[in-house]
C-alpha cells in the first residue's frame, strides 16, 4: 500500500508508545543499573563496571543453562515443524470437518500455561498418571521426577503437545491459499506427490513457515512456566532453562548483580533474533 | 485417499489424552486417585468442583484472574487501534523503528522483567492490585494488538479513508464511524488474542500480587506445592481455566492463524 508521509501519526502512536515505554524502559534501566553495581541493600550502591558481565560470561552455570536452552529449543523444533507440515498436509481442504479440526487442535494453546504443567504432571505421574502407568506398566522404568533422561522427554513432549498445533494452523493457512488451479496443472503435468510438494506446497507455505519456526524458537528461548510446574528445573538441574536459572538467582537467590547481567545477555540474544525475524518479515512483505 | 485421516485423527487424539487424564481425575474422590490408576472414575463424585464455587480462596482467584484479564484487553485494544491505523496509512519519521521496538517487547522473556515489575509497581503503589497485573500485561499484549490490527488494516483499501475525507468526516468521525466497523473482525480477533495471552500468563501475575489480587493460576500453583495430596482439587480447578478459551475459539477458528502469526498470514 502507498503510504502517505504525515508526522501528525506520531499523536496516534503516542498512547501506545507512553504504556509500552512506561512497562520497558523503566524496568529496563533498573536492571541496568543492577547490572553494573554491587548492593548490600538500604539503597547503597557501589559501582562494578562489567565484573557481573565477565562473572555470568564465564560462570558454567550460565553456559550450562544456555547449552541446556539450546539443546530444547533445537529437539523442539526438529519435532513440531515436520510433524506440523505433515499434519497440515494431511487435513481436508473443505467440508463439515475442517471447524472442528481447527478447535479441537488450538485447544491447547488456549490453556493456561502453568494448568499445562499440572496437567502433563498429573498425567505422566508414574504410579496414577494416564501416561507413567500406561508407560510403566509396558515395562518401560519411567520416573519423572527422578530420571532426567524420562524428565526431559517429558518435557519435549509438553511442548510438542502444547505448541505443534501453531505450526499446523499457520501451515494449513498457507495451504489453503492454494488456487486449485495449481494442483490441476500439476495433474496434467503428471507431477508425482513429492513433486507437488517441493514446487507447489513448500514455496507457498515458505512465508507462514518462516514466521511460525521463528515465533517457535523465540517462545520456545523465554519458556518458563510450564517447565517450572512439571518439574521445578529438576532432577538436580536438568531441566533447569534459562527463564528458571534467571529467576532461581534473582527473586531465589536474591543475587541481584549477576541476575541483572545475565538477564541483560539474555534479552541481547532475544533481541538479536528478534532482528533476523523482523528482517525476514518485512521481506517477504516487499515481495 | 482415506488413508490422509490417519494422521490428523492420531494427533488430535494424542492432544485429547492429557486433557482426558484431567478431566477424569477432577471426578475423582482422593481416595481413588491415591489408590491406583483407573482409567474411569469408579466413584464418581463432583466434591472438587462443589469445593472450588464454595471456597473464596478458589473461585476469587477467577474473579481476580477474569478481573485483570478484561481490564488489559480493554486498555490493549483501545490504544493500539489508533496505532495500527498510524502504521498501516501514514509514514512517519522513525516508524520502521518504532515497529520493531514493540515487537522487541512481545518476545521480551517475562523473567527479565519480573523483579524490576515487582519494584515498580510496589513503588507506585499499585502492587497486589488487578490494575497492575493488567498494566504489566500491556508490554507483550499492546505489541501483539497493534501487529495483529495492522495486518488487518492493511487489507483495507485506502480509498475508504479518502473517499470519507472527501465527503466531508473529520478523521476521529471517520475513525469510529466507518472504520473501527469495517475491520469490527479484526478488533475481535486482537480482543481474542490479548484475552489469551494475559488469561495463560503465570509469572508476572503471580509476582505481582499477593492476596488481594491472587490469579486461579498462583492459587494453583500454591496447592500444588503446599498440599500435594489433593490432585483432584487441583485438576478441577485446571479443567475449568480450560473452559473461556474452548467457549470463544469457535468464534475466532477463520482466524486462528492470523492472530498467532501477529496479523501476517
Amino acid at each position: 500500500m502507498r503510504k502517505s508521509t504525515n508526522q501528525k501519526a506520531w499523536w496516534l502512536v503516542a498512547p501506545v508508545l507512553l504504556l509500552v515505554a512506561f512497562n520497558a524502559f523503566i524496568p529496563l534501566m533498573t536492571v541496568v543499573n543492577y547490572s553494573l553495581q554491587e548492593t548490600f541493600g538500604d539503597n547503597v550502591f557501589f559501582w562494578e563496571g562489567v565484573t557481573w558481565f565477565e562473572q555470568v560470561l564465564r560462570s558454567e552455570r550460565f553456559h550450562a543453562s544456555l547449552l541446556r536452552q539450546l539443546l530444547f529449543t533445537s529437539m523442539i523444533l526438529a519435532i513440531e515443524v515436520p510433524l506440523g507440515i505433515a499434519v497440515a498436509l494431511s487435513m481436508p481442504r473443505k467440508g463439515p470437518w475442517v471447524s472442528v479440526c481447527l478447535v479441537l487442535m488450538a485447544l491447547p494453546l488456549l490453556i493456561p500455561w502453568n494448568v499445562v504443567g499440572a496437567m502433563w504432571n498429573i498425567f505422566a505421574l508414574p504410579d496414577i498418571g494416564l501416561l507413567g502407568y500406561s508407560l510403566n506398566s509396558m515395562g518401560f522404568d519411567y520416573n519423572f521426577t527422578q530420571q532426567p533422561v524420562s524428565a526431559w522427554m517429558t518435557t519435549v513432549v509438553m511442548d510438542v503437545w502444547h505448541w505443534t498445533s501453531l505450526i499446523v494452523l499457520l501451515c494449513y493457512a498457507g495451504l489453503c491459499s492454494i488456487p486449485d488451479a495449481y494442483y490441476q496443472a500439476a495433474r496434467i503435468d503428471g507431477a508425482t506427490g513429492w513433486a507437488v510438494f517441493r514446487y507447489i506446497q513448500l514455496p507457498k507455505m515458505k512465508r507462514v513457515l518462516t514466521i511460525a519456526i521463528l515465533l517457535r524458537f523465540m517462545d520456545s528461548f523465554m519458556i518458563y512456566t510450564e517447565p517450572f510446574v512439571l518439574t521445578g528445573g529438576g532432577p538436580g538441574n536438568t531441566t533447569t532453562f534459562l527463564s528458571i536459572d534467571l529467576v532461581k538467582i534473582a527473586l531465589g537467590q536474591f543475587d541481584l548483580g549477576p541476575a541483572a547481567a545475565m538477564s541483560l545477555i539474555y534479552f541481547l540474544v532475544v533481541l538479536l533474533i528478534c532482528w533476523v525475524f523482523y528482517t525476514l518479515m518485512m521481506r517477504n512483505e516487499a515481495q | 485417499m482415506n488413508k490422509k485421516w490417519i494422521l490428523p485423527t492420531l494427533y488430535i487424539l494424542f492432544l485429547m489424552l492429557p486433557i482426558y487424564g484431567l478431566l477424569t481425575m477432577s471426578f475423582k474422590t482422593t481416595n481413588e486417585i491415591l489408590g491406583g490408576f483407573s482409567f474411569f472414575p469408579q466413584q464418581f463424585t463432583l466434591a472438587n468442583y462443589t469445593k472450588i464455587f464454595t471456597d473464596p480462596t478458589w473461585y476469587n482467584g477467577y474473579i481476580n484472574s477474569l478481573i485483570y484479564v478484561v481490564i488489559n484487553t480493554v486498555i490493549s485494544v483501545s490504544v493500539a487501534l489508533p496505532a495500527a491505523y498510524a502504521f498501516s496509512r501514514y509514514r512517519f519519521l522513525g516508524d520502521k523503528h518504532l515497529f520493531f521496538w514493540l515487537l522487541t517487547n512481545r518476545m521480551a522473556p517475562p523473567a527479565v522483567f519480573a523483579l524490576p515489575f515487582f519494584q515498580l509497581y510496589s513503588a507506585i503503589e499499585l502492587f497486589d492490585t488487578h490494575f497492575a497485573v493488567a498494566l504489566a500485561h500491556c508490554l507483550f499484549n499492546i505489541p501483539l494488538a497493534v501487529w495483529i490490527l495492522e495486518g488487518f488494516m492493511s487489507g483495507i483499501p485506502k480509498e475508504l479513508d479518502e473517499t470519507a475525507y472527501l465527503d466531508g468526516y473529520s478523521f476521529w468521525r471517520f475513525f469510529l464511524r466507518i472504520f473501527v466497523p469495517t475491520i469490527a473482525a479484526g478488533i475481535g480477533v486482537a480482543a481474542f488474542f490479548c484475552f489469551m495471552y494475559s488469561w495463560v500468563e503465570l509469572l508476572l501475575a503471580k509476582t505481582l500480587t499477593s492476596v488481594d489480587a491472587k490469579p486461579i493460576a498462583a492459587t494453583m500453583t500454591r496447592t500444588a506445592s503446599t498440599s500435594g495430596y489433593e490432585l483432584g482439587l487441583l485438576a478441577a480447578a485446571g479443567s475449568l481455566t480450560i473452559i473461556p478459551g474452548a467457549i470463544v475459539i469457535y468464534f475466532v477458528r477463520n482466524y486462528i492463524a492470523k492472530g498467532f502469526a501477529l496479523g501476517r498470514v
